[in-house]
């Protein structure tokens, strides 16, 4: 689909749905709505239902972390229409304690997205028969992929030959864990001033 | 004495995660009532390494190993998905010989794929000799995949603007060279198998899945044609140069294992007539030139120019240690990978590393249903399914 036909699309849907659906934008020819978190079942069951829709495949659950945000998450979903041949993006908007509706109802195949989504990024799902962890080891704690959760972790495993058992210890490194600042100094680097550069100012 | 009435419990079993047939490491914990499934509950994640937390970490070039390590039976088809969005929000065109060098390795890699796939579906069912002639074709593909990448398995060959390297003459020329004897291959693995009677009767009507139920699951690929659906992203939203090959899409009737056992079969045969025409298209004049953008902000200069210009031994040193900024957006872009619709969704924040990277693994959709699938039917036709499905753990647990 052209990206004037995924406006229109975008346009009908958005006005079927006062309230729940708050907006639409296309862009790389891919369609996106913004709903509203706590409508977004009412959203999904119109998109599935509707003739001139039908999103019947679902295709993808997932969140992005913006921790300066008030609401932090965008909880995305994604469907396909195998008759309109068309993509479709949700966006919600969503905190560390804002539940949303699961689409498991409508949508059996969102149980592991969701619950995907509730072990990496910590979004609660409120409707889903079996909210438990699935990626992470048994026992995990934290939310992985949250920007404010470092890359190492917190606890490393080994097998310990004196116990006989696998132990879990706060983790240890060798190295410190290095992150290079790339960005130069020459474009769009986001601090002000360089170090020593301060005293370049004009002279009083 | 205990006065109180027998009860009739349920046998509750683990399968896995070291199982043969659990193809890789997943623990199933099955409920069973007699020999009959109640309740499949699939333990997945012992094999997750946060790929996506690294691909944050990252530049555009660095996430692309970890694309190989996803589903590591067919690595190139997973960097493809990787390198359409990246190019998507880059907005810029690979070059006419690099598409179709990828759209040949993509099909190489849905070879060694389907090839696994069935013979270790018809291995989980008690046949020995099919894997046993599959691996030796396989062997061979890993064998071009060497000599185009260097690597067997972990490629790293596709870049955003193309590929690493332009294919050798000599080994276009043994691709060529393989097409035929392997249709051969596939007719004798054809005839070991399809009409073999235990075969038949460990997979006919085994798993079936509607089609309605299939969409609603999230399933792809194979998945969603052996229900019936013509539904393939290569043919329903092309991408590089797939509009313009000429191939059929397999769908099944019965929506079975064994009718998802013959439609990987018959791709396997589309694949290599894709093949033969992507080597046609490569040996034309048409089909010469250079496998990546010329654009030197995305593609390092070549080695030789490098000894001689300034400027570009400076396009290399920030191509990489900087890498590539790639402007700020999102995109979702999918691939027919060999077990369904793989995806990567992207969020740039115009930066050189991306925001977010999730990618979308046609397996985790279709392990989900384990427990949809495989209720009501016999202990041993889990092995089946499971077959059936096509599962790599590498992509799985990400």
């Amino acid at each position: 689909m052209d990206d004037a036909k995924l406006d229109a699309l975008g346009q009908t849907i958005v006005s079927a749905l006062p309230g729940a659906a708050t907006g639409h934008s296309v862009a790389f020819n891919q369609l996106t709505v913004d709903v509203e978190a706590s409508k977004i079942v009412e959203v999904v069951k119109y998109l599935r239902d509707d003739p001139n829709c039908r999103f019947v495949n679902f295709t993808d659950i997932t969140a992005a972390d913006y921790p300066s945000r008030e609401k932090r998450f965008d909880v995305i979903y994604h469907f396909l229409s195998p008759t309109l041949n068309a993509r479709i993006r949700l966006k919600a908007q969503a905190d560390e304690t804002t539940q949303v509706p699961s689409l498991i109802e409508l949508f059996p195949g969102a149980d592991w997205f969701e619950r995907e989504a509730y072990d990496l990024y910590g979004v609660f799902f409120v409707g889903h028969p079996d909210m438990r962890r699935i990626l992470t080891d048994y026992g995990f704690e934290g939310h992985p992929l949250r920007k404010d959760f470092p890359t190492t972790g917190f606890v490393e495993v080994r097998y310990d030959d004196q116990e006989k058992r696998v132990v879990y210890e706060p983790v240890r490194l060798n190295q410190e864990f290095r992150k290079f600042d790339f960005l130069s100094p020459w474009e769009g680097a986001d601090y002000p001033v360089l170090p020593g550069d301060e005293k370049a100012g004009p002279k009083v | 004495m205990n006065e109180q009435p027998e009860q009739l419990r349920n046998f509750t079993i683990n399968f896995g995660p070291q199982h043969p047939a659990a193809h890789g490491v997943l623990r199933l914990v099955l409920e069973l009532d007699g020999e009959v499934v109640a309740r499949v509950d699939p333990h997945i994640g012992l094999l997750h390494r946060g790929t996506e937390k690294l691909i944050e970490q990252k530049t555009y070039l660095q996430a692309i190993p970890y694309f190989d390590r996803l589903d590591y039976v067919a690595p190139m088809n997973q960097e493809h998905a990787f390198c359409l969005a990246a190019e998507k929000l880059l907005g810029i065109e690979v070059p006419r010989r690099g598409q179709l060098i990828r759209v040949l390795y993509c099909e190489i890699g849905r070879i060694l794929s389907h090839l696994l796939n069935v013979t270790t579906q018809a291995m989980d069912v008690g046949a020995l000799t099919p894997p046993l002639w599959g691996f030796e074709e396989r062997e061979k593909l890993m064998v071009f995949y060497e000599r185009a990448s260097g690597s067997r398995m972990h490629a790293a060959y596709f870049r955003v603007g193309g590929v690493h390297q332009d294919l050798p003459q000599k080994l276009v020329d043994d691709i060529e060279a393989w097409c035929d004897p392997f249709l051969k291959v596939v007719d004798d693995l054809d005839r070991l198998l399809t009409a073999n009677r235990i075969f038949k009767q460990r997979n006919v009507d085994i798993g079936v899945v509607p089609l309605k139920e299939a969409w609603e699951w999230g399933f792809s690929g194979v998945m969603v044609r052996g229900s019936g659906a013509a539904w393939d992203l290569r043919k329903a939203q092309p991408y590089e140069c797939y509009a313009e090959m000429d191939f059929d899409i397999p769908i099944g009737k019965n929506g079975d294992c064994y009718d998802r056992y013959l439609i990987r079969m018959e791709e396997m045969r589309q694949s290599v007539r894709i093949m033969k025409q992507c080597i046609q298209k490569l040996n034309a004049p048409e089909g010469k030139g250079p496998v990546v953008v010329a654009d030197n902000k995305v593609a390092p200069p070549r080695r030789g120019e490098m000894k001689r210009s300034m400027e570009a031994l400076i396009h290399h040193f920030k191509l990489y240690t900087e890498g590539v900024h790639v402007p700020a957006g999102e995109i979702y872009a999918a691939v027919e990978a060999p077990k369904g619709e793989f995806g990567v969704y992207l969020i740039s924040d115009g930066t050189n590393k991306p925001y977010k990277c999730k990618i979308r693994a046609p397996g985790f959709a279709h392990l989900q249903a384990m427990d949809h699938i495989c209720r009501g039917h016999l202990l041993a036709d889990v092995s089946a399914i499971l077959g059936s499905l096509d599962i790599v753990f590498g992509e799985v647990d990400r």
